[in-house]
């Protein structure tokens, strides 16, 4: 118990909702940056963010449904990197292999730029201690089974995260 | 000039962006004893704020936050 206890460490509380490269980003890098400082943290992985507690991750980014997205080229002269390309919607949305080479892309400019990747961060997080709480209706409305996950995955539902995120110093959603 | 500070151990993060250096820095220091001395070296122009931070909640203390041929670095005392 967190709150009743002075000298208990500080406690963080995340929900992960999302399960695309970009959104999967911000829990793993807040969870392992809190636990090196040496708080306990949890992550409460629900929707579409329990498919990143799957052994292998497939995180992908579609630029047509992040219209803010930066289309820029990882390699090449640093005047060619800064360009943002104008790609049109439609040629985004209709030509096959789109997102995979925007995924490619990004996950070439994040290791240029040294960034770990989503195995790496998670696998912090595993390393620091981080609970990885699975959510057991997500798993059940698409039909997946705790196989599926990996093993460090702690099966609950909503109750049992809210009593560990009612004693959490902070807590977001993401 | 400033005191020289005599480091224990050294890591270098040069090249890595949070949160790789304070995961980093974290493992690093626990290798420590108490009162050793680790210097971390940095290229993320984030790491001096966050270095500060993680030294708040986590007691170890940072000794000295200076920037050294274009790289951050910095000397944590072990709690």
């Amino acid at each position: 118990m967190s709150k009743s206890d002075p000298n208990a460490p500080k406690r963080l509380a995340l929900i992960a909702s999302k399960g695309t490269l970009d959104w999967a980003y911000p829990p793993f890098i807040l969870a392992s940056a809190a636990g090196a400082m040496g708080w306990e943290v949890g992550v409460f992985f629900t929707f579409f963010g329990l498919t990143l507690l799957k052994p292998k991750l497939t995180t992908a980014v579609t630029p047509v449904g992040n219209p803010a997205m930066p289309m820029k080229m990882p390699f090449g002269p640093e005047g060619f990197q800064n360009i943002n390309w104008p790609i049109p919607q439609l040629i985004m949305t209709n030509v096959p292999g789109f997102d995979a080479l925007a995924t490619t892309l990004m996950k070439q400019t994040f290791k240029n730029k040294g960034v770990a990747s989503i195995d790496e961060m998670r696998q912090m997080c595993l390393d620091t201690d981080v609970r990885m709480f699975g959510c057991q209706m997500t798993m059940d409305v698409f039909g997946f089974k705790r196989e599926d996950f990996i093993k460090e995955t702690e099966f609950c539902g909503a109750a049992t995260f809210l009593e560990y995120a009612a004693d959490a110093d902070v807590q977001l959603f993401i | 000039m400033p005191d020289i500070i005599k480091e224990d151990q050294v890591l270098d993060c040069s090249g890595m962006l949070c949160p790789m250096p304070v995961v980093k820095t974290s493992k690093a220091i626990k290798e420590l004893q108490s009162g050793q001395i680790l210097k971390m070296i940095a290229t993320d122009p984030g790491a001096p704020p966050d270095m500060e931070a993680w030294s708040r909640q986590t007691g170890n203390e940072l000794l000295r936050s200076m920037q050294e041929d274009g790289k951050f670095v910095f000397y944590l005392r072990k709690k």
